[in-house]
């Protein structure tokens, strides 16, 4: 897996600008004689969004929980600005975490959930009087709460807010302390779709605006394409991939990743050249080099980068054999000779007709075989 | 009638399931009625009736009157809530910790010491309250009828009750809130101070109300440890064992419990926080 993970680190490199801010090095974590990570090696940048995506069970809370301060990891470091922060308990690391469940104190108020962190930090040379100290904290409460749209909502219990609004006072009291990294387990996951499109679109102002470090745990591809500036794909307690949404979606590293990322159909295959694959007894055209000479690869072929065409005028001939109306597009399974292809496509195509498939040389991402 | 608290606590939970089930709460309808409802009235009805003859019964207020006229009895009274008092401090000072401890272990950890803390309660209370005097007897024959004996048998025997109220809450608190709280920079002291404490006032509520009552109004161990130490426990059951005066026995236990009732009253009322009993749920 390292040689992958260095690949990928690359891409990070030629941007110069980008500092490191964490750094996971061989992190392994087992509880008992189950073991959850086989060494994470990680790097973060400051200001950026990086997303843990994975199934569960893959490990990606636990490399959170990790560098939060709730678990102590096995073996391995881990580094903040060079610095070993092991031995730094929770309380006293510059993070803080946006709970899967929020956890918020059912026995304070809204604005008392949020002033949380500010009242903890007593600072004893601080002679400020009372009154200065809480037009402060009141100040900060209140600035936090008209950043996550709950002004008004200040004295409610927070047993009688919506999941909506319960995940808006776990961010407000999270980010309120300015951490220098928020994490995030899942926050989303209790919400409805049409909330978590909205909520994904504010995170990413909110990160924006405040120039934090967000390290974002889910198991949505979606959420995490749209959201992040950098992806870890996580299974079974190691790294796939790690790099852009862009590169992750367009260019996964093996077929783990192309599955989870998205729809795809996955076809075993042979390089038979640089630039030149086989599948099906059939050559075709590509941009991927550098494997060996007959190596048998697998190949991703996006369901929305394959188009329907006349019969003839296409690479591979089939029949229509399903179509699912999905919204935006139409999902369509086409039956060729040696396998069925799915395609997502906005034309409606009838069942039972005779088509062929098309795609340009630029849509076939050939992987490793893992 | 000295479970006023618990029955209004167990209508109000009758209230909400009325909806649901309405016929389910008919035994409880019928042992209401018959075991607590009717036996109170009875009580009101002799403390304020005085016997003329077989057939008549004159209204009274002289049984109050005549146990404010009697200073040893107020006295009684004032030493028996005193002792009630300082017990239940004890037990809350002992039991607290207890039941932080224990919440925070293992379930299967948890259950064993659960199962400690109670064990004694199997064994009756008379038995195990004559063991204390069998102790006390081998430290020092001096120590029985003091209230230190009384004391630590009645915080011996109610402990538990302090214990488990306030075990199920900490329990109950999601682990989650702990992590919240360092996550945002409080350490142990200060987690606990802000975040265990607060949700833990309804337990400590129920604990010291389930010891307080029990230890007001107490005979056995008074008796035993106290070496027949007087408390109102022992004059009530003497007014209607001894003198077969039934009406001043059930005025003084009126009083008793006016007065329980206030200190239930007066402690609910430090529990300013809502929030804290609408999480405390059992």
């Amino acid at each position: 897996m390292n040689k992958d993970i260095k690949k990928n680190d690359s891409n990070h490199l030629d941007n110069p600008e980008q500092t490191t801010l964490i750094k996971l090095i061989n992190v392994t974590k087992a509880f008992g004689d189950q073991v959850v990570l086989k060494g994470i090696d990680l790097e973060i940048f400051e200001n950026e969004f990086v997303t843990l995506l994975g199934p569960s069970g893959c490990g990606k809370t636990t490399t959170l929980r990790i560098i939060g301060g709730f678990e102590i990891p096995s073996g391995g470091k881990v580094l903040l600005n060079e610095r070993d922060i092991l031995e730094i308990p929770a309380h006293k690391r510059p993070f803080n975490t946006v709970f899967q469940r929020y956890a918020l104190f059912p026995h304070l108020d809204v604005y008392e959930n949020v002033a949380f962190g500010l009242r903890i930090k007593k600072d004893k040379t601080d002679k400020r009087s009372k009154a200065e100290k809480e037009a402060e904290i009141d100040q900060k409460v209140m600035k936090y709460l008209n950043m996550v749209g709950l002004v008004g909502f200040e004295r409610r219990s927070v047993n009688k807010l919506s999941g909506g609004q319960q995940q808006r006072v776990a961010i407000a009291r999270a980010l309120i302390n300015e951490p220098r990294v928020l994490l995030l387990d899942e926050p989303l996951a209790a919400l409805d779709l049409k909330l978590r499109q909205e909520m994904q679109y504010e995170l990413k102002e909110i990160q924006r605006n405040a120039g934090i470090t967000f390290i974002y745990v889910t198991h949505d591809q979606e959420e995490a394409l749209t959201m992040s500036d950098k992806i870890v794909v996580m299974n079974e307690g190691e790294i796939q991939q790690v790099g852009n949404p862009e590169d992750i979606y367009n260019e996964p590293i093996n077929t783990f990743v192309a599955k989870f990322i998205g729809e795809s159909n996955i076809i075993e295959g042979i390089m038979k050249d640089d630039y030149l694959v086989s599948w099906d007894d059939k050559d075709y055209e590509c941009v991927d080099y550098g494997f060996k000479r007959n190596e048998i690869i697998d190949i991703v072929l996006r369901p929305e980068d394959l188009d329907i065409v006349e019969r003839g005028k296409g690479l591979i001939d089939g029949v229509v054999d399903s179509v699912v109306f999905k919204g935006v597009h139409y999902e369509i399974d086409v039956v060729a000779k040696e396998r069925i292809y799915t395609i997502h496509t906005t034309d409606y195509q009838p069942e039972g007709k005779e088509v062929s498939i098309t795609f340009e040389k630029e849509d076939i991402h050939v992987m490793e075989k893992w | 009638m000295f479970k006023i608290e618990p029955i209004k606590q167990e209508r109000k939970a009758q209230k909400r399931k009325t909806n649901v089930a309405a016929f389910l709460g008919i035994p409880y309808y019928v042992i209401l009625s018959v075991l607590i409802v009717i036996p109170v009235i009875l009580i009101v009805f002799y403390s304020v009736t005085e016997k003329v003859n077989n057939l008549y019964y004159r209204f009274t207020f002289d049984y109050f009157v005549m146990f404010f006229k009697e200073p040893i009895f107020l006295k009684t009274l004032w030493n028996s809530i005193f002792l009630a008092i300082i017990t239940t401090f004890v037990t809350l000072a002992v039991g607290y910790p207890l039941a932080y401890v224990i919440a925070r272990r293992t379930p299967k950890v948890q259950a064993l010491l659960i199962l400690l803390v109670t064990a004694p309660m199997w064994i009756n209370m008379l038995i195990r309250v004559l063991a204390w005097k069998q102790i006390f007897d081998m430290i020092d024959t001096n120590l029985l009828g003091t209230d230190l004996a009384i004391v630590v048998g009645m915080v011996y025997v109610y402990l538990p009750f302090m214990v488990l109220p306030i075990y199920t809450v900490i329990s109950k608190i999601d682990p989650l809130l702990y992590e919240a709280s360092a996550d945002l920079g409080a350490n142990n002291v200060k987690t606990f101070l802000k975040v265990t404490l607060p949700l833990s006032v309804g337990g400590i509520l129920s604990g010291v109300t389930m010891v307080l009552l029990p230890a007001a109004t107490t005979i056995v161990i008074p008796k035993i440890l106290g070496n027949g130490k007087y408390l109102i426990g022992s004059l009530i059951e003497d007014r209607f064992l001894k003198a077969g005066n039934w009406g001043y026995g059930s005025a003084i236990a009126i009083i008793l419990s006016l007065i329980i009732m206030l200190m239930v009253f007066i402690t609910k009322r430090a529990d300013k926080n809502k929030e804290v009993e609408k999480f405390e749920d059992y």
